[in-house]
């Protein structure tokens, strides 16, 4: 599988801002960063009007988006990174909520916060969080060790197996997960008891205020966003990230040259899966409830949509990916105007697997890459390049014209 | 501690109930019902396999030509004056066949010509700027939804409520299940035998289009080298259009074969599990390999129906799943390999 190559001319703003970005130094960079990010988390609270959904809770769906962007970023290491495609990413994410219900769920015999368990009741949730990612990895260990000496089209096959699989298990083994009526009262963590939220900040039960549970649980995803970008970024320019770069292009090649394809792609399928997991975990506290229903394929399907969407192989082009996956139906959700322009929001609503799809087609028809392309950095020299390369587009613009000089592959 | 151990492995085993005596009472009946469901499995692999074949991509959304095909047939049938009671119609044994066939007609034409201009409008302006195969699978499944909502918001707007939505359409039954004979202890009903009979003529004459025509060795010349077969005067386009067109078809005679052995199946949804299996069944041949599909289809349809009893009903879709990740550890490329486009000497 390659990855879509980008045969316009650079230049455009894009490029620009990315080429002025990755020029600063880190610190000035934080500058930059640290506003934005906390522009990102007061959204909810701002209640800007043509933003704010109007049918559902502005702060549950950013926290929804929260979490699918977390498992974006997972499914972009294993899709857009290594460049293997995996339709059955929902199975990890299910096995991370599983992992936390079946634990402090009172319903499941594995209950650990009980009277003789080694869980407290306010603090399970995080000290599950951990066991969560570990089993998800484990579970990734177990299905890659098998499976990722199949290529391309037979892995899409086997992992949507995968997926399958575990939906199936949670909805069969009745006495463990409930089957089809689920595990309830997961455990969330339990702070910030007042008067006003007598069970927490982080209660489902804490609706319909402004600073609701949603928002709570936006802010803990979005904190842990950061964690693994700044995780995932890392890995990406080390030697590891270089080895996915070479699978994804050539698999063949890669392996001539000395890559040991199979432990990288190993590597690539265990960190996705526990970043699944992580995210799994955060769903299963946040609703505190899992049924079988929730992890069908078909999410599998709207993950990957995201990482495609956004522009596979791009951080932050996954995350606006999951954003419209998330945004775009509650948006239309009980509005019956835009801007003054009567529509019907709610039918919209219904329709939007039908819009969904189409956008996806056309979109992949004018714009394959995605909505925000990744660029091939020469990773090995990194930074030095953009600068050098930038102070010579700089002086050859200032002198003759348009630079010649080809930084991006 | 060894104690919660035993406890724990009680728990997991025991919803699954390993009834070892079912199966072995009931192995033939088991063999012939799962042959059945194995036929329509095949017939709607062949669609999968071929384009895989020809254009390396997974067609995801195949499963909803079929589920196309199941109104197409329904459709006919209304058009034919049938009220869709629940009932089982009484017309005959000629009139029956001929009913089926204009159904079956009826329900390929759908199909074929779904299939057909899906690849004209999603699949052909990709090919035009030579997109990666991701891109490809990603307009499948965005044509996978926009046909399943096709189905259940709009077309009951244009048909008054008589066609999709979001309910199942209530059957038109023309053929109640009657045993016909009886072999090893099992009987064999009409409706199987309706189905292996269509499925294997449907399944034969497609083989020998592909491996004795014209067309058929137009359609392996392309799968092999596309460069060498279009410098041969093979017209690609056409080979593509040609293989997207004998999918589909295949699809909508498989849609009728499957709304006999399920009546209430025909639901914008119900496309969906069963395209997975057929994909999986032309993964198990060895996809791209039409006789793989064919074989694969029969395989996955026998074994989950013995995996159905052997475990309970709830696993049948598991053991499907499972016997496809064990056979491609052992068979990285299906049982019968990648062949479609392989020379004959």
């Amino acid at each position: 599988m390659t990855a879509p190559l980008d045969s316009r001319p650079r230049g455009g703003v894009g490029d620009g801002f990315r080429l002025w970005w990755n020029a600063l130094p880190r610190p000035v960079q934080w500058v930059f960063g640290v506003p934005f990010i906390a522009l990102l988390a007061a959204l909810p609270l701002l209640n800007i009007p043509l933003l704010t959904t109007v049918g559902t809770n502005f702060g549950s769906v950013m926290a929804q988006f929260g979490m699918i962007a977390l498992i974006a970023i997972g499914l972009n290491v294993v899709v857009g990174q290594a460049g293997l495609l995996d339709l059955g990413y929902v199975g990890f994410y299910a096995v991370g909520a599983y992992t936390v219900a079946l634990l402090t769920s009172p319903d499941s015999p594995w209950n650990q916060t009980g009277p003789d368990g080694w869980l407290s009741k306010d603090w399970a949730w995080l000290a599950v969080l951990p066991i969560a990612m570990a089993i998800t990895a484990l579970s990734g260990l177990l299905l890659g060790s098998p499976t990722l000496r199949l290529r391309g089209d037979y892995l899409a096959i086997v992992t949507l197996g995968f997926g399958e699989i575990v939906r199936l298990l949670a909805d069969n083994l009745e006495e463990i997960t409930g089957g089809g009526r689920g595990l309830s009262q997961v455990a969330y963590p339990r702070v910030g008891v007042t008067d006003q939220f007598p069970l927490g900040i982080f209660s489902a039960g804490n609706v319909g205020k402004t600073l609701n549970s949603g928002v709570w649980w936006y802010w803990v995803s979005l904190f842990l966003i950061i964690v693994v970008l700044l995780f995932v970024g890392n890995l990406e320019r080390s030697r590891v990230g270089r080895a996915w770069v070479a699978i994804r292009e050539d698999e063949d090649a890669a392996e001539i040259m000395g890559v040991p394809t199979f432990k990288f792609k190993l590597w690539a399928f265990v960190i996705g899966a526990s970043i699944g997991g992580l995210s799994g975990a955060l769903y299963a506290g946040q609703v505190q409830f899992v049924v079988p229903t929730n992890f069908n394929v078909i999410n599998s399907v709207l993950f990957l949509c995201a990482v495609v969407l956004g522009g596979q192989g791009n951080k932050l082009g996954v995350i606006l990916g999951a954003f419209i996956i998330v945004y775009l139906p509650n948006f239309f959700l009980g509005r019956t105007e835009i801007l003054g322009i009567p529509i019907d929001g709610d039918s919209i609503a219904e329709y939007k697997y039908l819009f969904f799809g189409l956008a996806l087609m056309v979109l992949m028809i004018f714009r394959p890459q995605g909505l925000i392309p990744v660029r091939q950095k020469l990773l090995a020299y990194g930074r030095q390049l953009y600068v050098a390369a930038r102070r010579r587009s700089e002086e050859a613009t200032t002198s003759s014209g348009p630079s010649t000089v080809e930084v991006n592959k | 501690m060894t104690g919660s151990w035993a406890q724990a492995a009680q728990v997991l085993t025991g919803p699954v109930n390993f009834n070892i005596d079912a199966l072995g009472t009931n192995f033939w009946q088991l063999t012939i019902d799962g042959l059945a469901y194995g036929a329509i499995y095949a017939l709607v692999a062949v669609g999968y396999t071929l384009v895989y074949g020809v254009l390396r991509l997974i067609n995801f959304a195949h499963s909803e030509i079929f589920m196309l095909g199941m109104f197409g047939q329904y459709a006919v049938l209304l058009l034919l004056g049938f009220t869709p009671s629940g009932n089982v119609y009484a017309e005959g044994t000629l009139m029956t066949i001929f009913f089926l066939g204009t159904a079956m007609l009826g329900g390929m034409v759908v199909s074929g010509g779904a299939a057909v201009g899906l690849e004209r409008l999603a699949y052909r302006p990709l090919r035009k700027r030579n997109a990666p195969s991701l891109v490809f699978l990603i307009t499948a499944i965005g044509a996978s939804f926009v046909i399943q909502e096709f189905v259940h918001y709009i077309l009951p707007q244009l048909t008054n409520n008589e066609l999709g939505g979001v309910n199942a359409q209530i059957p038109i039954r023309l053929v109640a299940p009657e045993e016909q004979f009886s072999i090893f202890g099992a009987t064999v009903t009409n409706i199987t035998l309706i189905i292996v009979i269509s499925a294997l003529i449907l399944a034969v004459a497609t083989d020998m289009f592909v491996n004795r025509t014209k067309f058929g060795r137009g359609i392996r010349a392309v799968a092999q080298d596309p460069t060498t077969a279009t410098l041969m005067g093979v017209s690609r386009e056409r080979v593509i259009m040609l293989t997207f067109l004998i999918g589909g078809l295949l699809a909508g005679a498989a849609a009728l074969l499957y709304t006999l052995r399920v009546p209430n199946g025909i639901i914008y949804s119900g496309g969906f599990i069963l395209g997975i299996k057929a994909f999986c069944a032309a993964v198990l041949g060895g996809i791209g390999n039409l006789r793989g599909a064919l074989l694969g289809g029969l395989i996955l349809g026998v074994m989950e129906n013995y995996g159905q009893v052997l475990f309970g009903t709830g696993w049948r879709d598991v053991v499907a799943f499972v016997l496809l990740i064990l056979i491609l550890m052992f068979r990285p490329t299906g049982i019968l390999g990648e062949s479609l486009g392989r020379a004959r000497v």
